[in-house]
């Protein structure tokens, strides 16, 4: 159908795993040497390695570059994979962070922080981890005790997060210089990241998304629908609440780091199954992978492009992201896809 | 073999049917025929646990169903869905998810489970499609990929529902034959079906559910001389024999041997 779609290394998964992984480490790299003041590679390997450690290099790649590229390659992939398993999980291929509480729970507690503690910088992505948990919760609980079928989760998913908008309006409203600790946050952004603020995030991540690859098989049978999966001997409930926790951790742990950046987790993995359409670990390794190569490249991107001012990379994503969002829908017109 | 003896079924409390004894035998297509809403789809997802019974007993080989785990009945029964969802997944790896019941925790599968499932979907016809995503087939070659899974699964009974809904007439004639085939290698093949002329036509013994039981049950043949077919549908059933054999056809509701709602109901 399409010329770039039919070719080999792009049918098989494994290869398109590779090559996504490839472009990754090249995005990373060309992440960490470019910016206000250009590093060479060598430059980049020396300090890496430890050799100089009293130079501006060291400390603009230690302090600056590094953590920066690391929250990107993070959080993109985390952002992805959360994005992955709940379009699979309901059925629904609009489904992202958002739909499950994560956004909603996360600006509401990251406003009320900005509000009590204006001053604390550490307290903006706890209140985010904290509040995409707390939404979650909130909206799976609901939706298990009104039968837990795909359309009770989305309905509750709307529900909770429109209650949880008010009460951000209502929070702003009342402290008026919350606002702007809050639009940092929801417009999403990697700049002021630290190597120690990465660490939770990292450890939450490293659990989660390898979980979620040894339960691709499970994912897969869930997607079939609940009479198949439950024919197939799969305890539908108890998985489906399990995957969606785990979507939940990893959206919680990306939104700590960068912010309300979701439109990743809706076009990578759509994007990814444009080119690739086979089900199992490797689908959703290549929409993590993808997840990453986005969010640096933006990031990158976002630095660059007006140098020395700077974008948030949450609009470099939705400005780029929504018209190669339309191009890829536009590519498949014509052909026989109801996905 | 799949027994169900006196068994009751529907939602919450109320039961759709109730006091239904049938056994699903190997070698034997059983087709469970009624009008809408009497209930053949909620008998047959309730046979193999996959909603609550209401009462009365199901056996599988023997042990009663509520003795077994999920992953021990679907090792046992297989179950092919009405609701046709459509996975971004390949036709291949689908196949391959009917060994799912054989594996444990993380369910990598092995060579073996490869093997029986590229044969299950070479059974069927559909060995050119492996590769292929599901989005871009056509709803008869989902059905039988769906069945390929089905048979992937290895397991003495084989249930239906309803697999030839919006199919058209030679994909419908296409998995009939395949559920014959099934038939003829010694499985209980267990069929939901609305079409009556396609279910008198390819079923070893129909089951007719109606007004919340078993109304009649026995060859199609018998089916059609007692005449409770015609009273459960409300139409009027023609047969004619032709070089292909016995045929079913419906007469015309003007037609001149119409039966009128209250003869129906009498």
């Amino acid at each position: 159908m399409n010329s770039w779609r039919t070719s080999c290394i792009l049918k098989r998964p494994a290869g398109l795993c590779l090559l996504l992984a490839l472009l990754t480490v090249l995005a990373a790299l060309a992440g960490i040497c470019a910016g206000s003041v250009p590093l060479s590679l060598r430059d980049v390997a020396e300090t890496l390695r430890g050799r100089q450690t009293d130079t501006a290099a060291y400390r603009i790649v230690l302090y600056t570059r590094l953590p920066r590229v690391l929250a990107g390659l993070l959080a993109g992939a985390a952002l992805a994979a959360s994005g992955a398993l709940l379009q699979a999980v309901l059925a629904n291929s609009l489904a992202s962070p958002g739909v499950i509480g994560v956004n909603a729970g996360a600006g509401l507690l990251v406003s009320l922080s900005c509000a009590l503690f204006p001053a604390s910088a550490w307290t903006v992505p706890l209140a985010a981890f904290l509040g995409a948990a707390l939404g979650v919760l909130l909206v799976l609980s609901i939706s298990e005790a009104a039968g837990a079928s795909r359309i009770s989760l989305a309905l509750t998913g709307v529900a909770v997060s429109s209650v949880f908008s008010a009460g951000i309006d209502a929070v702003v409203t009342f402290f008026p210089d919350a606002l702007n600790g809050y639009s940092d946050f929801r417009v999403g952004g990697l700049s002021g990241v630290t190597l120690p603020r990465l660490v939770p995030a990292a450890w939450v991540i490293g659990i989660a998304l390898p979980a979620a690859l040894s339960l691709a098989a499970q994912l897969d049978v869930l997607s079939l629908g609940s009479e198949t999966a439950q024919s197939l001997g799969l305890p539908v409930r108890r998985t489906r609440v399990l995957l969606l926790l785990l979507a939940a951790a990893l959206a919680g742990a990306a939104v700590g780091v960068s912010g309300l950046l979701g439109f990743v987790g809706l076009i990578a993995p759509q994007a990814v199954r444009r080119l690739q359409n086979g089900g199992g670990a490797f689908q959703l390794l290549a929409s993590a992978l993808g997840g990453a190569l986005l969010l640096t490249l933006c990031d990158l991107l976002s630095r660059t492009l007006f140098s020395p001012y700077e974008l948030p990379v949450g609009v470099v994503m939705s400005l780029l992201g929504g018209p190669f969002f339309i191009w890829l829908l536009y590519r498949q017109r014509g052909g026989r896809t109801h996905a | 073999m799949l027994e169900l003896q006196e068994m009751s079924a529907g939602y919450r409390a109320t039961a759709v049917v109730s006091g239904v004894s049938l056994r699903f035998v190997p070698g034997r297509i059983l087709v469970l025929a009624g009008p809408n809403g009497c209930g053949k789809s909620t008998l047959l997802r309730t046979a193999l646990g996959l909603q609550p019974r209401l009462g009365g007993r199901i056996l599988l080989d023997g042990v009663e169903l509520s003795a077994l785990s999920p992953r021990q009945i679907a090792q046992r029964a297989a179950f092919m869905a009405q609701s046709r969802s459509v996975p971004n997944i390949t036709a291949g790896r689908l196949v391959l998810h009917g060994r799912f019941p054989y594996l444990s925790y993380p369910r990598r599968y092995q060579k073996r489970d490869r093997e029986t499932a590229r044969r299950a979907l070479e059974w069927v016809g559909g060995a050119g499609l492996a590769d292929r995503p599901l989005t871009e087939l056509s709803g008869g070659q989902r059905q039988k990929i769906y069945l390929a899974m089905a048979l992937a699964q290895d397991t003495e009974t084989i249930l239906m529902d309803e697999p030839t809904t919006f199919l058209d007439v030679r994909h419908q004639l296409e998995v009939m034959a395949l559920a014959r085939k099934l038939a003829e290698e010694g499985r209980a093949v267990g069929i939901v079906l609305h079409d009556l002329c396609l279910a008198l036509r390819y079923a070893d013994r129909i089951a007719l559910l109606h007004g919340g039981g078993l109304l009649d049950y026995g060859p199609p043949e018998a089916l059609y001389e007692r005449g409770l077919l015609e009273k459960a549908f409300g139409v009027s059933l023609g047969r004619v024999r032709t070089e292909d054999g016995v045929q079913y056809y419906y007469r015309p509701l003007s037609g001149r041997g119409i039966i009128s709602e209250d003869k129906v109901r009498k």
